[in-house]
């Protein structure tokens, strides 16, 4: 019969504390002191340090870099069309899409003060040196032609940089692509041929919704054109990211955000070419979940990136595998 | 993106046959570059309480049990197989550092000992370095807010010391000088240890046909480099930047003709 120890019911035959047998409770069960070692790792700990960039600091960027970059360019071509107040609603979300990039990226920085340091040095190297200048570049010219835009001063003053920013846009919406891609977490790096084809679509998605969110109805063709083209791209973009990938899009696959964001994306892309021509109100919703699911995309790679950091696997499996393939064809020779 | 290195360059070999795990070196490290500490943590994995590198970690001893012999030896623990493995990871000064590579403010830079060390006083505290690097080594500090890494002790080199660590080390198993030199001395141990009966026994970071042009800090194994924390092919990110940007290039001009395509359609 088994010795029963301190109990809770009221048992008549319990014993005092004092008489207690310490240790008898039960079967003695096999228990290791040490966590049972992965030897696939170094007890399951990640070979890469976590990222230190901030979801909402980083991914916002990711976001409103595009948003901005893809806002001037819809504007240049609105402009140049004769469609004066879809261009207006294009420049003036790139400055305040512009002013939120800055913001985050300064606040990002571990020391914001020195946040000049960046423009000591150009590199082609590294693509956030990169992105520093085509940000040194795009910004004046953006904030130049909302101003004149919005003012109606210096009109062909304006004109130039609404050109010059709508140039220079479609590169601050794709350098952020390289910008992640170029580092050494695995679902970030191994995804460099497809994620600048994802930013630039969704970046177009998001602009496309802008135009719907801001501009009138018979100046919002170009805005609805570029939803759907967008959120084609930006689908077909990660798609084929996730079936290339293979075990490494895990992290991909199981996002909700993503999932969310491509299905925001799509319906606001319907949306806007359906119901959205007649009614300015679906044009504004439309707009709405294009913009969220634009964003929402952004946050769920960073998200999954981070996933992908943060488990040993994703980074030793690839790896032995490449050493796998590489033994084998030295064998063959 | 490939410099070369320079002549002269100076290196860690870490036997990690000989190492006992004794944490000299962490804490030499520590004293010398005066790294504040990183927190008291409690992490249950055998005797190894720091983890892992980071910004203030700068030599991480690693403790690896295993239920299987080492060579010949007879562990004493009755009918069971058993083994410590230590390993003293650090920095490895990489050949093409990524860390380097991306670092947009021009802090991160090669030294003439074809070291790679962070200048505090204009790193900005980006942290692009920290998951660039395919080694886990960089982190960012928090009380700074910059980036820090093991210098291998670059105030020390420049008066003709070599580094804390390799200084402490009670048994040698840290080891400093020409790389080339301790290259050929790691070849002749790997040969001695194997003979030894430790056929596990493999160097790891040498060779500089490797995907980071190999490791200033290189190291003698007993097993997978993965046992050990470490990436069993670390490549330099930047070795595919060419062609991101070439995706990035299209990807870019893509948008611009999509913008055209979609306001000049049906005027």
């Amino acid at each position: 019969m088994s010795q029963t120890d301190v109990r809770m019911d009221g048992s008549p035959r319990l014993r005092g504390a004092r008489e207690a047998t310490p240790g008898s409770a039960g079967r003695r069960r096999e228990r290791l002191m040490v966590p049972r070692a992965d030897f696939d790792s170094y007890y399951g700990r990640p070979v890469l340090n976590e990222p230190t960039w901030r979801a909402p600091d980083i991914a916002g960027y990711l976001f409103l870099g595009g948003l901005a970059g893809a806002c001037s360019t819809l504007a240049a071509a609105a402009e140049l069309t004769g469609r004066p107040r879809l261009a207006r609603s294009g420049k003036v979300a790139a400055l305040c899409a512009l002013g939120g990039s800055v913001y985050a990226l300064i606040h990002d920085l571990g020391r914001p003060e020195r946040f000049v340091n960046m423009l000591r040095v150009f590199k082609v190297t590294s693509p956030m040196s990169v992105g520093t200048w085509i940000l040194t570049a795009y910004g004046p010219q953006a904030g130049c032609a909302a101003a004149a835009d919005v003012s109606g001063r210096l009109p062909r003053l304006g004109r130039a940089a609404a050109v010059g920013a709508g140039l220079t846009g479609p590169a601050l919406a794709t350098y952020t692509a390289a910008l992640i891609c170029d580092t050494a977490v695995p679902a970030w790096h191994e995804a460099y041929r497809e994620m600048p084809f994802l930013f630039a679509g969704s970046a177009t998605a998001a602009a496309g919704g802008l135009g719907m969110l801001a501009a009138p109805l018979e100046e919002a063709a170009p805005a609805r054109r570029a939803a759907v083209l967008g959120t084609a791209v930006e689908c077909v973009a990660a798609t084929r990211m996730e079936r290339r990938l293979g075990p490494l899009a895990e992290p991909m696959r199981r996002s909700r955000l993503l999932r969310a964001g491509e299905a925001l994306c799509l319906a606001g892309a319907l949306a806007g070419i359906t119901v959205g021509r007649r009614s300015r109100i679906a044009a504004v919703a439309a707009g709405a979940a294009l913009l969220a699911g634009s964003a929402c995309t952004r946050f769920g790679i960073f998200r999954a990136g981070m996933e992908s950091a943060n488990d040993p696997k994703y980074t030793i499996r690839p790896q032995r595998k490449r050493l796998a393939k590489a033994r084998a064809e030295r064998e063959l020779e | 993106m490939r410099e070369q290195p320079v002549p002269g360059r100076v290196g860690f070999f870490t036997d990690t046959s000989i190492c006992i795990g004794c944490k000299a070196c962490e804490v030499a490290c520590k004293e010398w570059n005066a790294v504040p500490q990183g927190g008291l943590d409690f992490t249950g994995m055998s005797y190894d309480n720091t983890a892992g590198l980071g910004a203030d970690t700068w030599r991480h001893v690693a403790f690896i049990e295993q239920r299987r012999p080492l060579g010949h030896q007879e562990p004493g623990v009755g009918d069971m197989d058993f083994r410590w493995l230590m390993a003293s990871d650090v920095c490895k000064h990489c050949t093409h550092a990524a860390c380097l590579d991306v670092c947009p403010t021009g802090s991160l830079f090669r030294t003439e000992y074809g070291t790679v060390v962070v200048q505090e006083d204009v790193c900005n505290g980006c942290g692009y370095c920290v998951p660039a690097c395919p080694f886990g080594v960089i982190g960012k500090r928090e009380s700074s807010g910059v980036a820090a890494k093991c210098t291998m002790c670059y105030d020390r080199l420049g008066a003709g010391q070599e580094p804390a660590c390799a200084k402490t080390c009670p048994t040698d198993s840290i080891q400093f000088g020409d790389l080339d030199e301790l290259r050929e001395r790691a070849q002749r141990r790997l040969e001695q240890v194997r003979e030894a009966g430790a056929t596990s026994a493999r160097l790891y970071g040498h060779d500089p046909g490797d995907g980071v042009g190999g490791t200033g800090a290189f190291f003698l194994l007993l097993d997978e480099p993965e046992v050990y924390g470490l990436p069993p092919d670390p490549v330099v990110t930047t070795r595919d930047l060419p062609s991101m940007w070439r995706h990035v290039g299209v990807a870019a001009l893509g948008l611009l003709a999509g913008m055209a395509a979609v306001a000049w359609r049906r005027r």
